[in-house]
């Protein structure tokens, strides 16, 4: 009883540092123009996520951590890779056909910007 | 086949057909209609048994949960699942021809891509209805936004490209905010289960916080205003079959997650007051999409601030089925408006592509006459208006129409003026188009050929949109089994 009782502010340390994480990440992800640097706030975000479930594993009563939360952080990590794969070869595509590392804002919204004659063909 | 066997094969047919489709990508066309097929065919099977027995169960692999994962079909999951197969249906037919009309440098890249990726989206769609535990609902979440950016990104214009950057951006940081509140639902409850949940949740702080961060990463999803600014550009420029799925069909599965989080799992923290939060956020999308889209050059732009304004209207039902009676009339109404835009939206959308084929362009004002070329889409985009707009015997009348009792019945007079004036704009926003449409040239421009099927896809979808009015009986019944207890008068 005494061990788990000493025990008990580390947990809170992780969970308060996940919550920290997260909150850089998303911070990041809003003030960041650069296209790498917001893939790479959204894997902040996500590392602050995944270490808020360890944390809440560990806190449960008992002498093991709940193996459940393990088991969801790396379904998240699988799925965390998939985004970033992906992050990236958009972001690829984009410098290499528009050469731009950075999103336009909203010019797909404007009147001139679709002639879509290229797209209909013959 | 049982229960078990087609809610597995629901998931596993369109996921097959992905993979195969991948592999053989000339047999694209053909792996979705043979998926549509076994699709329909597992879903009759699923819907008698939920008809005959209520809720149906598949464990997957036999574990069950907690450690194994758990997949359920109500008489809800029912109904959106055959939403999904008729529109997935539709747009399977349509795009075939839709993709062989383009000839530039990139057209064979889109031809060959949109098979495996709309075939992972409809997977996506059909395991996320059937989710029982709000875990893997975030799995299937993510699936179905990988699949959706995809899709938009397949336009392969410098527009396209960025739209889907900015929409996976939202995407993957709503999903995070989703993931961060299941944490803390688990940390509190010990739980993922939506039906034990619903048994054990007891209000407090923390619960507080996890649901707050799961609504605002679902409602950014869900687009509701005003966290709808990426749906346009998305939904704009991708080809108009993607268009067609993504305002149809993906921006609903969001919706369906919100609906059972906080009428299944949490209905003692649905307040009158988040009920009628909510019900503000769907007012202000009602009158900011409509009047957006009043002022679009663009039909298919004018199509999708539609889809921001038709969304509002589906969240009227959190303060109208969340206020204790009569709350049934409301869920039954917002869900056979949802049918019934899903419907309506489609044949829009691929008759904003038959448009661009035929004419080259989508500028609205440049439309006259186009009824002389194109009867039929002419025709279909304006049944699909008269559902939008409300008009009877239409299924968005259906909706608005049990919307609006609940309204009178818990004196909730407000919403009934929102959703009156929305109907008036919507009115005047299919008005410009059709205007254009019938106005009278002596000389209307040679269009480029259109495949009929084309054309006939839109129509068809558009009379099930005015049709679903006639037969709005059927789908209440099938969504009484297994209604949330919360909506009280529920039962038989």
């Amino acid at each position: 009883m005494k061990g788990a009782r000493a025990t008990m502010p580390d947990h809170r340390i992780y969970l308060l540092a996940g919550a920290a994480l997260f909150v850089i990440g998303f911070y990041s992800l809003l003030v960041q123009a650069h296209l790498l640097r917001r893939i790479m706030a959204l894997n902040v975000m996500g590392s602050g996520v995944f270490l808020v479930f360890i944390a809440l594993g560990a806190l449960t009563p008992g002498a093991f951590p709940d193996p459940v939360p393990n088991a969801m952080v790396l379904t998240g990590i699988v799925v965390s890779v998939c985004a970033t794969g992906l992050g990236l070869a958009l972001a690829d595509r984009l410098q290499t056909d528009a050469d731009k590392v950075e999103l336009e804002d909203g010019p797909e919204t404007s009147r001139n910007t679709t002639d879509t004659k290229e797209e209909s063909g013959g | 086949m049982t229960s078990s066997w087609a809610i597995a094969l629901l998931i596993l047919a369109p996921l097959a057909a992905a993979a195969l489709a991948f592999a053989f990508p000339k047999r694209g066309c053909r792996m979705a209609l043979a998926s549509a097929v076994i699709v329909t065919a597992a879903l009759v099977v699923l819907a008698r048994g939920v008809l005959a027995g209520g809720a149906q169960l598949h464990r997957v692999g036999g574990w069950g949960a907690p450690l194994g994962i758990d997949l359920r079909a109500d008489g809800l999951a029912v109904l959106m699942l055959g939403i999904t197969v008729l529109i997935a249906s539709a747009v399977a037919l349509y795009s075939r021809h839709f993709f062989s009309l383009e000839h530039d440098g990139e057209a064979p890249h889109r031809a060959r891509y949109f098979w495996p990726l709309f075939l992972f989206l409809w997977a996506a769609l059909n395991a996320l209805f059937l989710s029982a535990d709000i875990f893997n609902l975030y799995v299937t979440l993510e699936l179905l936004g990988f699949a959706a950016v995809t899709l938009v990104a397949l336009a392969g214009r410098r527009e396209a490209l960025n739209a889907a950057m900015r929409y996976l951006f939202v995407s993957l940081s709503a999903s995070l905010f989703y993931l961060l509140g299941v944490a803390l639902v688990y940390g509190q409850c010990a739980t993922v289960d939506l039906t034990a949940l619903g048994a054990k949740a007891q209000p407090g702080p923390a619960l507080w916080v996890a649901l707050t961060l799961m609504t605002g990463g679902l409602a950014a999803k869900a687009a509701l205003f005003p966290l709808h600014f990426w749906l346009p550009p998305a939904h704009a420029n991708a080809p108009a079959p993607v268009s067609a799925l993504l305002s149809a069909l993906v921006v609903k599965g969001s919706f369906y997650i919100l609906l059972r989080l906080w009428f299944e799992a949490f209905p003692a923290l649905l307040t009158p007051a988040v009920a009628q939060a909510f019900g503000a956020l769907g007012a202000a999308a009602i009158l900011w999409g409509s009047i957006n889209a009043l002022f679009q050059p663009r039909l298919k732009l004018l199509v999708a601030y539609s889809t921001v304004a038709q969304l509002g209207y589906l969240f009227l039902l959190f303060p109208l089925a969340g206020a204790r009676d009569d709350g049934f009339l409301a869920w039954s109404g917002g869900l056979i408006f949802l049918g019934a835009h899903a419907c309506a939206k489609t044949a829009m959308f691929l008759t904003a592509g038959n448009i661009l084929h035929a004419a080259g362009h989508d500028r609205i004002r440049d439309l006259d006459g186009i009824t002389h070329v194109l009867p039929i889409s002419a025709f279909a985009f304006g049944l699909a208006g008269l559902s939008l707009v409300g008009l009877p015997p239409s299924g968005g009348f259906a909706g608005k129409w049990l919307l609006l009792s609940a309204c009178l019945a818990q004196g909730q007079w407000w919403w009934v003026i929102v959703m009156l004036f929305g109907s008036l704009l919507a009115a005047a926003y299919v008005m410009r188009v059709l205007n254009h449409a019938f106005t009278h040239v002596p000389d209307p421009a040679t269009p480029n050929p259109i495949p009929p099927v084309m054309e006939w896809t839109a129509l068809v979808l558009a009379v099930l949109a005015v049709g679903l009015g006639l037969v709005a009986a059927w789908p209440v019944e099938v969504l009484r089994l297994g209604a949330p207890a919360i909506l009280g008068g529920a039962g038989p």
